[in-house]
């Protein structure tokens, strides 16, 4: 339900296109980006050319690539979906030899004006290549094993690849993005039922065995286990993060701080406060109405994608829409869970939000591929 | 089985049902987030407010002003001294360009400092968390103090800053007494359960020895706080309150420094102790060991060829021999062993013991110091002239226990408890310590090496002044060093009775004052002239070896012609005014030869120095002696003026 959206039988064309565009997704994706800005901008101290200046810059280098993209005819983006993918992997494969180490892992190409993580890059390619696939595989085949085996090999394919930089984070979420598009695109419901089943046999076997002779893991492996489940058990080292963010997110209480008054992300209790923990800054400064009001955001956009994503008729369009709200979604469930002390420590980045290049490029990215498609939907 | 594809209409119904599934498990998931930032933020706020409070608000201590030691009439004896010192941050510190070396070695342009001093700030910054401050240098001069503030922008990390250190001006006087502070050592912290947060502060210092360490609970006061915003690394960012600590009490003690300066100028180089006491209060008004030290190294931190020099002198400039020495007393035990066959009614005044110059027992012979022997003598002149013989017979009627009884009863063998490091308790033997020391039966020779102070009998400088005054004043006088803590007087319980009757004690006072005054008294050349100071004493000469009988036959050689610590030591112990006893004194100077001619002099000086408060008047002495002390006193360095000058007070 676009806004300026005429009832003409004819796509438009030229800059007509603009006034097709969802403008209230590009209202609050812009809100969230400012509301970004201002965190960054608080955490620096004042300083605006810290963290908040490259980050404005980035998006609008991000806004223009969205416009830019949503101008191709959708066609465009179907046809080069399994050559995107196939760059993806092999920019995964380039950056498992040749990518610069952060963080303890190799995850980063090095454009020059930013660093590039293609495992971003490589989800928004594999929401493509499952979307086409998917548009032109004949439904009575979607649920034969053959033709499901296929997309699941093309999942795992660049999961792994992730998993071994190691990016824990972003493994599972390409993991997820790819089982939903399988969902949404129609498959059985008896695989998923086997998956889920499997998995928690696997799960509940290696934790019943624990103490056993017939243990299937090593000692160190299981205690790997806890911490990574329980970090406030070591409060010093791995639950250091989660214990000080929950401190902060509570220490807002009601309304926060006041703008610039947080003192936990201030005097540096956190770290990474201006990327994966940002968020808690916004909790501590503007307290539970701050951290509702970014959540109702948030969920505004999932909304219009699901919307826009049931509204087209055009099967390549809706399974790309759908692929593009549940990569959204699972950014902000895994980032804010973490935060909240609810999940792992993950890392990953809060989209929009979250100092990152990488991140913000293709988030907006996969917003320019969901206005191509709400653009040239068949009317 | 065939069966026609789906038109695009019911695909798509498809893709939205599906689409709806997974709506509604996002949705479950935001309402998820939802309430945790609900409960987070609203239902436990409080709790998380309150962590971020003490997150964000740490205490840090103050170290407080150490208590002040004062003599008895508030003369400094240590204070303290702003100490302009510069301290590094390694967090702050690191972050230059090279980094900490780095900024040491430009440190080092700056001001004096060695290669063992930055390698010991190196080590002190590896053992301590990277914000605790790290002292590199004390005590700069203001000119190197300001040249490092100058140059701040250039020293990332450093801070000059002005402390308290501890300083006593007057040097070696009261080096042994008071001790000195050192910094905190891990072997101090050995044990303690849960130590005062003052002593993990880098570089605190607490008194090592004497007075310092054993009144340290006083002196060291109470921790002041400081609460600071610090960051997760504990950076200081600001100061949100102060409450400045308690300082230590200042305590007086009961020496006077006029005195003991004397007394110590007077020992000189030699290696000796001199101990005065008030023989009514027990108050000690002197307590010199020589040679002394300056404790200002130790406070500095001593440079270990300082500290190599004083531990390899023979003459143990550390060691406090007041109270840590322990020798045989030689003839000053004599008033001992008379006044326990007195008590024991085995002799009178009157008995008297015929000295042929040496005395026969068990086919033994026990030589006097006079080999032609007194003749016949009575107690006054036993005492007077110090004749061995005397003593070797009535110590074999009254017995050893007796004997040990009488001395212990008179505070020798016995550990007094003073605020000192390294009390003796020195010896007093019986049958029964010998059985139980040595496995041994005990022997007549056992007995008459005692009677005159040798064998095991074994006394540090302080029993023998606290024996002088029991014996002057037929009272159970007990030592005490401090006066007044946060001047409030420490009390001195009225002491009860020596238990010896008064003619008795009067019968050994009068052979004492035969010593000094007497005709033929052992220290007649030590006589004190001025009728209101007149003098009692006993001089004794302690051997460090065994004459044998091949030397005795070819003549004793002479002490002077002994290598240094083969000589006797020499001893005095006396009191004045005779009439009227004020003071006692013991003088010990080991290897010093005999003691009358190297104790009994110092033991004069002390005394009417006591009396007089400062440098005795030549009117004191005889006559014929006057030019020879003048002369004397005039190359004696004093800390404090000549005769009459006030003495520098509290500040």
């Amino acid at each position: 339900m676009s806004f300026f959206e005429n009832r003409t039988a004819t796509a438009p064309t030229g800059l007509a296109k603009l006034l097709h565009f969802h403008w209230p997704l590009v209202l609050v994706v812009c809100a969230i980006a400012t509301l970004g800005w201002l965190m960054l901008y608080s955490i620096a101290g004042g300083d605006f050319a810290r963290w908040a200046q490259p980050q404005m810059n980035r998006y609008f280098i991000g806004l223009a690539a969205m416009f830019w993209v949503g101008l191709m005819p959708i066609w465009f983006w179907n046809l080069t979906a399994w050559p995107a993918y196939a760059i993806g992997i092999v920019l995964l494969l380039y950056v498992e030899f040749f990518g610069a180490v952060g963080m303890g892992a190799q995850r980063w190409i090095d454009l020059g004006f930013m660093m590039l993580q293609p495992s971003e890059l490589m989800k928004v390619a594999l929401i493509m290549a499952l979307a086409s696939y998917y548009a032109k595989l004949d439904d009575r085949l979607i649920s034969h094993p053959f033709w499901v085996i296929l997309p699941v090999l093309a999942i795992v394919a660049p999961t792994v690849l992730v998993l071994m930089q190691p990016n824990l984070g972003t493994a599972v979420m390409t993991l997820a993005v790819g089982g939903a598009m399988m969902f949404a695109a129609g498959v059985s419901l008896w695989y998923f039922g086997a998956v889920i089943g499997i998995a928690a046999g696997a799960v509940t076997a290696i934790f019943l065995t624990r103490g056993t002779v017939w243990q299937l893991l090593h000692d160190y492996q299981y205690r790997r286990i806890d911490t990574f489940l329980d970090p406030t058990a070591d409060p010093l080292g791995a639950g250091y993060n989660i214990i000080q963010a929950q401190i902060a997110l509570g220490s807002g209480g009601w309304s926060g701080k006041g703008f610039m008054q947080g003192t936990q992300s201030r005097l540096n209790f956190l770290p990474e406060k201006h990327t994966d923990f940002i968020f808690t800054t916004l909790g501590e400064e503007f307290g539970y109405l701050g951290a509702i009001s970014l959540l109702v955001l948030y969920t505004l956009v999932l909304v219009f994608l699901v919307w826009a994503a049931v509204r087209n008729r055009d099967r390549f369009s809706q399974l790309l829409i759908i692929g593009v709200a549940v990569n959204f979604f699972l950014y902000i469930a895994v980032n804010l869970s973490m935060v909240m002390g609810m999940a792992p420590v993950v890392g990953v980045p809060l989209p929009l939000l979250s100092y990152g290049g990488s991140a913000t490029l293709v988030v907006m990215i996969a917003f320019g591929l969901v206005h191509s498609a709400i653009v040239h939907r068949p009317r | 089985m065939a069966r026609k594809p789906k038109s695009s209409a019911e695909l798509s119904e498809g893709v939205t049902r599906r689409a709806l599934m997974i709506s509604v498990g996002m949705g479950a998931m935001v309402a998820a987030l939802g309430a945790r930032m609900h409960r987070l933020g609203v239902s436990q706020s409080d709790e998380y407010r309150l962590l971020a409070e003490e997150n964000r608000i740490n205490i840090r201590l103050l170290p407080p002003a150490r208590g002040q030691l004062f003599d008895r009439a508030g003369v400094l004896i240590a204070g303290n001294e702003q100490n302009y010192r510069v301290v590094i941050t390694k967090e702050d510190a690191s972050k230059a360009i090279g980094g900490v070396q780095m900024v040491l070695d430009r440190l080092c342009q700056i001001i004096p400092m060695t290669d063992d001093d930055v390698a010991e700030a190196l080590k002190a910054l590896e053992r301590n968390s990277p914000f605790v401050p790290i002292p590199v240098a004390e005590r700069l001069s203001w000119q190197d103090f300001s040249e490092v503030a100058i140059n701040g922008p250039a020293l990332p990390g450093i801070t000059p800053e002005v402390g308290l250190s501890r300083h006593y001006p007057l040097v070696g006087d009261f080096a042994h007494v008071v001790g000195y502070v050192g910094p905190v050592s891990e072997k101090d912290l050995e044990g303690v359960e849960k130590p005062d947060p003052l002593l993990l502060i880098p570089r605190f210092q607490i008194g090592k020895i004497g007075v310092e360490r054993w009144l340290e609970s006083d002196l060291r006061g109470a921790a002041g706080t400081r609460q600071i915003e610090v960051n997760a690394v504990g950076r200081v960012m600001r100061e949100l309150s102060r409450e400045e600590g308690i300082a230590g009490a200042d305590i007086t003690l009961t020496l006077d420094a006029r005195v003991q300066n004397f007394v110590q100028a007077r020992l000189g180089e030699e290696s000796a102790a001199c101990v005065i006491m008030d023989v009514q209060t027990g108050d000690l008004v002197a307590a010199a060991s020589a040679p002394s030290f300056d404790p200002n190294l130790f406070v500095r931190g001593i440079a270990s060829a300082d500290y190599k020099v004083l531990i390899e002198d023979d003459h143990r400039p550390l060691a406090n021999k007041v109270v840590q020495g322990a020798y045989p007393p030689g003839s000053t035990f004599k008033m001992v062993t008379a006044l326990a066959a007195l008590a024991a009614g085995v002799i009178d005044t009157e008995t008297r013991v015929s000295c042929p110059g040496y005395y026969e027992s068990g086919g033994r012979r026990f030589h006097c110091w006079r080999a032609g022997g007194h003749g016949s003598v009575d107690l006054e002149r036993s005492l007077m002239e110090s004749c061995d013989v005397y003593y070797y017979d009535i110590a074999q009627r009254v017995g050893i226990d007796k004997v040990a009884e009488m001395g212990r009863q008179l505070g020798l063998g016995i550990r007094h408890d003073l605020p000192m490091s390294a009390i003796a308790e020195g010896n007093m033997p019986d049958k029964a310590w010998k059985a139980r020391v040595h496995n041994a039966e005990w022997r007549i020779g056992d007995t008459i090496n005692a009677a005159i102070g040798q064998g095991y009998v074994l006394t540090s400088p302080l029993q023998l002044a606290v024996m002088t005054s029991r014996i002057a004043t037929g009272k159970l006088i007990e030592p005490r060093l401090i006066k007044a803590v946060s001047g409030v007087e420490t009390s001195i319980a009225p002491a009860p009775s020596l238990g010896v009757s008064a003619e008795k004690l009067a019968a050994v006072q009068r052979g004492m004052f035969a010593v000094m005054n007497g005709a033929s008294g052992t220290a007649r050349g030590s006589r004190v002239a001025d009728e209101t100071m007149i003098m009692c004493g006993k001089t004794g000469t302690a051997q460090v070896r065994n004459i044998s009988a091949a030397e005795r036959e070819t003549g004793v050689v002479r002490n002077e012609d002994l290598p240094w610590n083969r000589r006797d030591h020499a001893l005095f112990v006396g009191y004045a005014p005779a009439e009227n006893p004020r003071y006692a004194v013991a003088v010990v100077v080991e290897h010093g030869g005999g003691g009358s001619a190297a104790a009994a002099p110092i033991a004069r000086d002390a005394l009417l120095s006591a009396l007089t408060g400062g440098i005795p008047p030549l009117s004191a002495y005889p006559a014929e002696q006057r030019p020879a002390i003048e002369a004397r006193f005039n190359e004696l360095s004093l800390r404090f003026d000549k005769l009459g000058s006030q003495a520098p007070t509290k500040t």
